[in-house]
């Protein structure tokens, strides 16, 4: 079993306003789109993905609740828990890859985008958000390829949804792997469009998590654990889903909308 | 071939090996995929009479010894567990449900409904370490796990298997206690009440500090548990605390268990658990010439 580590911050970074990297070393090893459960001591255990995946690894979070906003308040040298790695990886598979991030599920592909970059396949990367000051890691996309961006008010780059400019990518050259992380809708509608047009595709998905470890149930998506099986699920696996798309489960394990 | 089906209070299993509550079993799909994954029957996560979230994380510690739990009994509440429950019905699985609550109605109403929805049996859970006003309390008394055995037995006509803590300074008084209330089988062992610190951080790991310890470690503690409960009662006993593998299986089956269920060994060998402790155990008999698993229950009693 992995064991927890205590490890001091070495620095936050504020990527846009309510979205703060987390840097640190730890001793584990991990693939690009495996997670984290990271302890913010006295508040909470968050499953995170690794957005720095080096010596120094990363964890790149929305403030959105009250323990990512007690995270934001700490500092260098505070300490966080951590154990990990869990979770699957991206295939880095595909020698024209199309790779579609919405808002903060950019934090969880960037490691992907740079690590088919490193295995030599052409990548092209449309980022998404609602508005211009949402954009991140656009430069580590950059220098892993074309980087088209759309924002849903226009504010930068194409106005609109994030599928339908990936639409018109997929529509306008060849690709052999298409790759996701964002909104659940958002990945619903992309794997759609890769799966019709034949291309092997792949999605990063989240659901509310306890263990991590693949023992406790809360993840489940259908019969598929989100923490072990996943996070990430081909195109073929979500298409067989009734969940995907529709349905998650709440802490006591009700399901619930998306 | 050795035969390892098991008859526990007239459930037939197709092999001694269950799902220990607590573990993927939340969900209808995951304990079908738990029960094709070959266990010989899957219990559920204890059900309450409403939703409940359980405590915030953390809520395990991972150890090289095992593993410290205080998820908190989350659960979707018994309502909307029917639905949970139908589909792992539907696919086949033996379900066997089970329950908490805060007094012995609470316990009896509950068990009622998963009788209802099809549970083959009922396990109580009367020894969950930690939560507060709930399991605790119960298992510290003898005459309680009388009393609510009893309540539940008058309430339901499927077997009845309440489930003891190691908590105490004398199980087999319990498991007693547990015979005169009704019971036609009983679970041992629940987790040991325990708790780990960290040093950096000065402060306990787990959100509720306390937790459950469960896995490898407890083993000898179970075996020892099963023991003296089967010197004790004549029902039937289905041991657990730290099963890996068909050896460690096989000291409960000598200590007096018929079946064996397994948890904390799903993080570390994975759904194949089943199939590899199932395996293991038939390996065993047929080296030595052993008809039935049956035939060991009880056989390191001289």
């Amino acid at each position: 079993m992995a064991r927890l580590e205590i490890v001091p911050l070495l620095d936050v970074v504020r990527e846009v306003h309510h979205t703060l990297t987390y840097r640190f070393r730890a001793s584990l090893e991990a693939g690009p789109g495996q997670f984290l459960m990271v302890w913010i001591p006295g508040h909470d255990e968050l499953p995170m993905a690794l957005s720095y995946l080096g010596e120094v690894k990363g964890i790149t979070v929305h403030t959105y609740g009250d323990a990512t906003k007690a995270l934001s308040a700490f500092r260098p040298g505070d300490l966080v828990g951590v154990r990990g790695p869990y979770g699957n990886t991206f295939r880095i598979e595909g020698k024209r890859v199309l790779c579609v991030a919405g808002g903060t599920g950019m934090a969880s592909i960037i490691a992907a985008i740079e690590a088919f970059h490193k295995a030599g396949s052409e990548v092209v990367t449309v980022l998404g958000a609602k508005s211009a000051d949402e954009l991140i890691f656009e430069e580590r996309a950059k220098n892993c390829g074309d980087v088209h961006i759309s924002t849903d008010d226009g504010s930068r780059g194409f106005h609109g949804f994030t599928p339908v400019l990936a639409k018109e990518l997929m529509n306008g050259g060849k690709f052999d792997m298409v790759a996701t992380c964002g909104p659940e809708r958002m990945m619903e509608a992309v794997i759609d469009l890769a799966s019709e047009r034949g291309i092997p595709n792949q999605a990063s998905i989240e659901r509310f998590m306890k263990c991590g470890i693949g023992i406790c149930d809360a993840c489940a998506l259908d019969d598929y654990l989100v923490c072990a099986d996943g996070p990430v699920f081909t195109g073929e696996q979500l298409a067989k889903s009734h969940d995907f798309g529709r349905s998650r489960r709440d802490a006591s394990g009700r399901r619930i909308p998306v | 071939m050795s035969d390892l089906s098991v008859d526990i209070a007239g459930i037939r299993l197709r092999n001694p090996t269950m799902l220990a509550s607590g573990f993927l079993d939340e969900t209808g799909g995951s304990m079908l995929r738990v029960y094709k994954a070959g266990a010989g029957a899957v219990v559920t996560k204890s059900i309450g009479p409403q939703p409940r979230t359980g405590y915030p994380n953390p809520t395990i510690v991972e150890l090289d010894i095992g593993m410290l739990n205080a998820i908190g009994l989350p659960n979707p509440g018994i309502e909307e567990f029917r639905e949970e429950v139908k589909v792992a019905l539907d696919g086949g699985a033996v379900v066997i449900g089970s329950v908490f609550g805060k007094d012995a109605d609470e316990y009896a109403n509950v068990a009622k409904r998963l009788a209802s929805y099809g549970a083959a049996g009922i396990e109580l859970n009367l020894s969950c370490p930690h939560a507060k006003g709930l399991g605790t309390e119960i298992a510290q008394s003898a005459e309680a796990v009388r009393e609510f055995t009893a309540a539940v037995k008058g309430k339901v006509n499927v077997p009845v298997f309440p489930k003891l803590s190691p908590n105490v300074s004398n199980i087999a008084a319990f498991a007693q206690s547990a015979e005169d209330g009704g019971a036609d089988a009983i679970v041992a062992i629940n987790t040991l009440k325990a708790m780990a610190i960290s040093p950096e951080l000065k402060m306990p790991i787990l959100s509720y500090r306390y937790g459950g310890l469960s896995g490898p470690a407890i083993r000898p503690i179970g075996v020892r548990c099963v023991y003296e409960i089967f010197e004790a009662v004549d029902v039937p006993i289905v041991g657990v605390g730290g099963i890996t593998t068909g050896r460690d299986a096989l000291e409960y089956v000598m200590a007096g268990a018929r079946a064996i269920q397994i948890g904390t060994a799903l993080a570390t060998r994975g759904l194949s658990a089943f199939v590899d402790v199932t395996s293991e155990l038939l390996a065993f008999l047929e080296e030595r010439g052993v008809k039935s698993i049956t035939d060991l229950v009880g056989a390191a009693h001289g």
